[in-house]
């Protein structure tokens, strides 16, 4: 099962909802799809066993056989490679790693090279109960997605994977949801809150993927979040009240639920709403 | 003209709570929400649309099924995972979500089954607010290129700030360290970082002062709720001495900020206390040293 945790507004504690559930369940792969600025393993603090690069690839020409033609430069939707009289220059924070332009080559002059974006990183939670897999996105660099992409290929499908997806509602929030059995969405009840809120729950409804929301800093704010969700039917799965002591074990990066051993039911109830609500939509269905 | 971008790494900081405020404090200048998939500053300026622009970003494959002899070609050769037969379905379809527009499947569909089509991914506007002019935008949900709509507001921006004669953007941007970011930083006079005194927002604030110094632009920090953990203020407070970069005032936590963005207010324009003193504090500390 993967379990994605994501929210459209930053700060509003995807981290937190999702390392404090993998703490509440057993045999847990947590996966930060936030490349650009993981904060999981702050929380985890994970024994790390491997780092590796990941890359994208950018084409690299062969002044042997190249004849200027252009065709590469034509084909390129990106702008990234441009063909002058005796040179040919390729924009790397342009290219996207299509490979069309070594495709329509006529001279096969074209090859790709591997670009380092970023790396993953794996390893065990300091306590060895959780596997964490995180993608760290190199400092200067454009191209977030195909981290995210390759962070997804550790998936271990032995796991409950919970997924910590970047914020907003672009293309690295789709890559990591992507796939995704059921989605957390963590909001808090402030109109920045709620208006972030209506653009995510648009997002997983495009990708038809089931959600249920978690209200953090509930007492904060106004009453609205929740009035949308009861007109929308989308269910409340959680409460965290706004809680000096929570804000506390946050500052120091400490999950709550270690200091706090009575919200890892709450947490793992989420999971047992999931599965009830998909049994009832099963049982529903096949009725009809 | 001076171009100011407020940023954060970590989101949820504070930084459009932040902009709201300085956008009642400076003269002269023109708001520029550069948070283009995610925006809230026009749920506290209240914007009159006075211009729409359509944005054109990446286009997408459409495929004509009627042609489609299920080879398998497109798939094989899309690197974005954007063309399969989905559960369910008999047929090879487009992922709009996914594809990036590229042609690869175009190019070696042998039966000229696809197309790429050029999509609004969502729209640039100019608005007018109590407060000055103001570029904003929204990026369609589930839309890629949001770097070139940011591009696209900053330039609304400039062309406004030019005509009107002021001296100042004020930009507001998008969590992260990517895309978006970056295209809010390119060429500004200022990056200010506003963080929280949380182990997350500490790591966050090292990423971003790596970007900010990586385009070697000039950079100041500002703690938001900084009491919440002075111990951890500290820190960052001696993290920056050791960059040298300035910390230029920290502001308090107060639930007052909440309560004036539930009145759809600038902080400082719905009450006078220590955060807005201290917001007060701030603008004239990055005043003074511009």
């Amino acid at each position: 099962m993967i379990i994605s945790v994501a929210s459209g507004k930053g700060g509003t504690g995807k981290t937190t909802v999702a390392v404090n559930l993998a703490l509440s369940l057993p045999n847990v792969q947590v996966l930060d799809c936030d490349v650009e600025e993981p904060n999981s393993h702050i929380f985890l603090k994970p024994k790390i066993e491997g780092t590796k690069p990941a890359h994208t690839l950018i084409p690299k020409v062969n002044y042997d056989s190249c004849d200027y033609c252009g065709k590469c430069a034509s084909a390129c939707e990106y702008n990234a490679i441009v063909v002058l009289p005796k040179r040919v220059m390729v924009f790397p924070e342009l290219c996207h790693g299509c490979g069309l332009c070594s495709m329509v080559c006529p001279q096969d002059a074209i090859s790709e090279d591997p670009r380092e974006i970023g790396v993953i990183k794996k390893g065990k939670s300091g306590d060895g109960s959780i596997d964490l897999v995180y993608g760290v996105l190199n400092i200067g660099e454009v191209m977030a997605t195909p981290l995210i992409d390759q962070v997804k290929e550790e998936i271990d499908p032995e796991k409950t994977v919970i997924i910590d997806v970047p914020p907003g509602t672009a293309c690295p929030v789709i890559a990591a949801v992507q796939g995704s059995d059921y989605c957390i969405l963590v909001t808090e009840p402030t109109p920045f809150g709620l208006y972030d809120l209506r653009l995510a729950v648009e997002v997983l409804r495009v990708l038809k993927i089931p959600f249920g929301v978690v209200i953090n800093k509930a007492g904060i704010g106004d009453r609205k979040v929740y009035d949308y969700c009861e007109e929308e039917g989308i269910p409340i799965l959680l409460e965290i009240a706004y809680d000096k002591m929570i804000a506390r074990w946050y500052s120091e990066g400490v999950p709550f639920v270690d200091a706090m051993p009575e919200w890892k039911e709450r947490f793992a109830g989420i999971i047992g709403i999931y599965r009830t609500t998909r049994l009832h939509k099963i049982n529903t269905e096949e009725r009809k | 003209m001076k171009q100011i971008t407020i940023i954060s790494g970590k989101g949820g900081t504070g930084k459009t709570t932040l902009v709201a405020s300085f956008a009642v404090l400076a003269e002269n200048k023109v708001i520029a929400d550069c948070d283009v998939d995610a925006p809230d500053l026009h749920l506290l300026m209240h914007p009159e649309i006075v211009n729409k622009q359509e944005f054109k970003g990446l286009k997408v494959a459409e495929m004509d099924k009627t042609k489609c002899i299920e080879c398998g070609s497109c798939e094989e050769a899309c690197r974005f995972n954007a063309i399969s037969i989905t559960d369910g379905e008999s047929a090879y379809a487009v992922n709009p979500a996914r594809c990036e527009g590229c042609g690869a499947c175009v190019f070696v569909c042998e039966q000229e089954a696809i197309t790429l089509k050029e999509r609004v991914s969502g729209y640039a506007f100019i608005s007018k607010t109590k407060y000055g002019t103001m570029a904003h935008a929204q990026l369609n949900i589930a839309e890629e290129a949001s770097g070139k709509l940011v591009t696209v507001v900053r330039n609304n921006a400039q062309q406004v700030a030019e005509e009107e004669g002021c001296e100042l953007i004020l930009i507001d941007g998008a969590p992260g360290i990517g895309c978006p970011v970056i295209a809010s930083l390119t060429g500004v006079d200022l990056a200010l970082v506003v963080t929280e005194p949380t182990m997350s927002g500490l790591h966050d604030l090292e990423r971003i002062l790596d970007v900010t110094r990586h385009f070697g632009i000039g950079s100041a920090v500002c703690i938001n709720k900084y009491d919440i953990n002075e111990e951890n203020s500290k820190r960052i407070t001696e993290f920056c001495r050791q960059r040298g970069v300035d910390v230029v005032e920290n502001i308090p936590y107060d639930s007052v900020v909440t309560e004036a963005m539930v009145a759809g207010k600038p902080v400082v324009e719905f009450s006078d206390g220590a955060v807005s003193d201290a917001i007060k504090n701030i603008w004239k500390g990055i005043n003074s040293s511009r």
